[in-house]
């Protein structure tokens, strides 16, 4: 039996939809844990992705990582799970080591595929700049799959939800304030993303990339020194040191390509480098490359993003 | 505030990444290790800070080789007080975070610090483990920290945000960017460093969870197609018709 923990505390993430359609993929029978109080009609729809049935707690906020461990690790013994699948995300990190530890079950962190015909699960190592096959030696695996590995499948069908209580106790972290974004398509999640460096001189230049971004549907990102000036905001910051994206589409206008920033942006799926300079590093790892004053190439661009999409309908 | 930071090696960030042994090992052939970023940058110079004005001890702790001694002197170098190496290779993560736990159940530390994730295996999985393994409360990817007596008052990240929380020490908290500045060792850390005490420990017997089989290298991407940047058209089409991405 195969278990996936998702947070369904803002609905259905495509994050939750790739971690079960990656569960059903691995063979077997799919059961869902999962805390807060998303409705029985949304909960259900993931029949439809391969479950067979969803445990729900409400009674848990997720704030507490231990808390989900304990609802976790309850639903894993009700199930007699062998293979229990999280997302890479924040939540993720958070709760599957500690599960680890307490079922004393091997853990794949951050898996970019299905197990190979050795059981060996493939993984981002070294910043994307290599990949390394882990092996599980015990019984029972848990797996983290890094978001935007896969796509979520779905078929038809629903399944049913049962109300779970996970013993998980009370939260020992307290939350004082939550500050999130209005509007903002959070960067780890996002399929599109445009990004700038200090190729564009100034924070006041930044409307021509946020303009490209809203064309696309696309979440904004950063080099390292424009976040470190106060450019723009650390959150949008990629790179070895700053968040590592693996989005669809990479855009990447007067960023100059060092090796740190690759190695939070080299699992794109397509890279599109925008560059003054010829023999700009980021060239040889890019798809498609325009040499050009992003003060030109921005601007158009976005009129032909906007004249495709107006095209389209 | 007694402080245990937890201080991995990683490979300098330039590094050639090659692997040797019919690919089973990482090729250490000419690598330069420096203190995992993440340990130094944040978790360590915060633990330092914390300690500054508050009073305290901290003490760095790494699970390896006598090889590893050069990267914790660097550590020491910075400001720690103490070091401790379980004189072992750090395995996998569960057994690294194992050895810790058994060491820091021999000591009370209030605070237990590791970095957001090492950059060689990029697990993000110590902290979490060495929390369940102490039953103490995780609170992890912090990016601020600050302590008023026993409480612990933490900025962290979450999907889409950030939030702010507290906790009752003791707690282990895995430290991202934002916490603190990096800190360049001067010449009398450096030379403190050589003097400070650096205890080797035997380690525990025990079993990882986990192992590498094998490790590749990404397919070289194929040349870049360059676009002419008078005809954004093109470009649009391709990413719809060619690349499918939009
Ligand atoms: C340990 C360590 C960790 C690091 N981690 C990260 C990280 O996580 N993320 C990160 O990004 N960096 C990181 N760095 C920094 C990294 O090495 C580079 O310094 C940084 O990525 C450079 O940012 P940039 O490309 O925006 O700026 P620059 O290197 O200054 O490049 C600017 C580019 O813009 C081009 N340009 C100029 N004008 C225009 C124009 N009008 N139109 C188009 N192009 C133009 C230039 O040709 C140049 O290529 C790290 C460094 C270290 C040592
Ligand atoms: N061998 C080690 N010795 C001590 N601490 C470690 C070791 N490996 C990892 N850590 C700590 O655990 C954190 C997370 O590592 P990882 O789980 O490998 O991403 C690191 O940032 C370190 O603080």
């Amino acid at each position: 039996m195969n278990l996936v923990y998702i947070n369904s505390t803002n609905g259905l993430s495509k994050a939750a939809l790739e971690t079960v359609t990656y569960a059903k993929k691995l063979g077997g029978e799919v059961l869902v844990v999962t805390n807060g109080n998303a409705s029985a009609d949304t909960l259900s729809t993931l029949g439809a992705y391969g479950a067979s049935g969803v445990l729900q707690d409400p009674s848990i906020d997720g704030q507490d990582p231990s808390q989900l461990v304990k609802l976790v690790a309850a639903a894993a013994q009700k199930a007699n799970a062998s293979t229990i699948v999280f997302s890479h995300d924040l939540v993720g990190k958070a709760v599957a080591p500690r599960l680890s530890v307490r079922l004393k079950a091997g853990l794949v962190a951050g898996a970019v595929a299905l197990p190979e015909a050795d059981g060996s699960i493939k993984v981002n190592v070294f910043s994307g700049k290599a990949f390394g096959f882990v092996r599980v030696n015990s019984s029972v695996r848990i797996i983290s799959l890094l978001p935007n590995s896969i796509q979520p499948e779905q078929t038809s069908g629903s399944c049913s939800v049962e109300a779970f209580d996970g013993q998980a106790g009370t939260s020992s972290i307290v939350v004082k304030a939550t500050k999130k974004p209005e509007g903002a398509i959070a960067l780890p999640e996002a399929e599109l993303v445009v990004s700038a460096g200090r190729g564009l001189k100034g924070p006041e230049n930044w409307g021509m990339v946020e303009d490209l971004a809203s064309a696309l549907g696309a979440a904004t990102a950063c080099s390292r020194p424009v976040a470190d000036i106060g450019w723009r905001p650390h959150h949008e910051h990629v790179g070895q040191t700053g968040v590592a994206i693996r989005p669809n589409l990479y855009i990447a206008a007067g960023i100059s390509g060092a090796i740190q920033h690759l190695a939070g942006v080299n699992g794109s799926k397509v890279i599109v480098v925008i560059n003054t300079d010829a023999e700009a590093p980021f060239f040889k790892a890019a798809d498609y490359g325009i040499v050009g004053d992003a003060f030109e190439v921005l601007p158009r661009f976005t009129e032909a993003v906007k004249r495709f999409k107006a095209a389209q309908h | 505030m007694n402080i245990l930071v937890c201080i991995s090696k990683a490979p300098d960030t330039t590094s050639k990444i090659a692997f040797t042994n019919g690919n089973t090992q990482f090729d250490e052939n000419g690598v330069q290790y420096i203190v995992n970023p993440y340990d130094e940058w944040y978790a360590l110079v915060r633990a330092l800070e914390i300690k500054e004005a508050q009073g305290g001890n901290v003490t760095i702790i790494t699970v390896g080789s006598a090889a590893d001694d050069a990267v914790i002197r660097k550590a020491l170098a910075i400001g720690a007080d103490e070091a401790v190496r379980i004189d072992a290779p750090a395995t996998d993560a569960y057994y690294t975070a194992m050895q810790i736990a058994a060491y820091a159940k021999t000591k009370s530390f209030d605070l237990i610090l590791t970095g957001k994730e090492t950059i060689d295996y990029n697990g993000s999985q110590v902290g979490g483990m060495l929390a369940e393994a102490l039953d103490l409360p995780y609170v992890a990817i912090a990016t601020k920290l600050d302590v008023a007596g026993s409480t612990v008052s933490c900025q962290r990240e979450i999907l889409g945000g950030v939030q702010e929380v507290e906790v009752q020490a003791p707690v282990v908290i895995s430290c991202a960017k934002g916490m603190a500045e990096q800190r360049i060792p001067n010449m009398r850390g450096i030379m403190a460093a050589r003097t400070k005490p650096l205890t080797v420990v035997a380690p525990e017997a025990l079993e990882a969870l986990t192992s590498f089989s094998t490790y590749s290298m990404p397919a070289a991407k194929s040349s870049v197609k360059l676009i002419d940047p008078n005809n954004l058209d093109e470009l649009v089409t391709l990413l719809h018709n060619e690349a499918k991405v939009i």
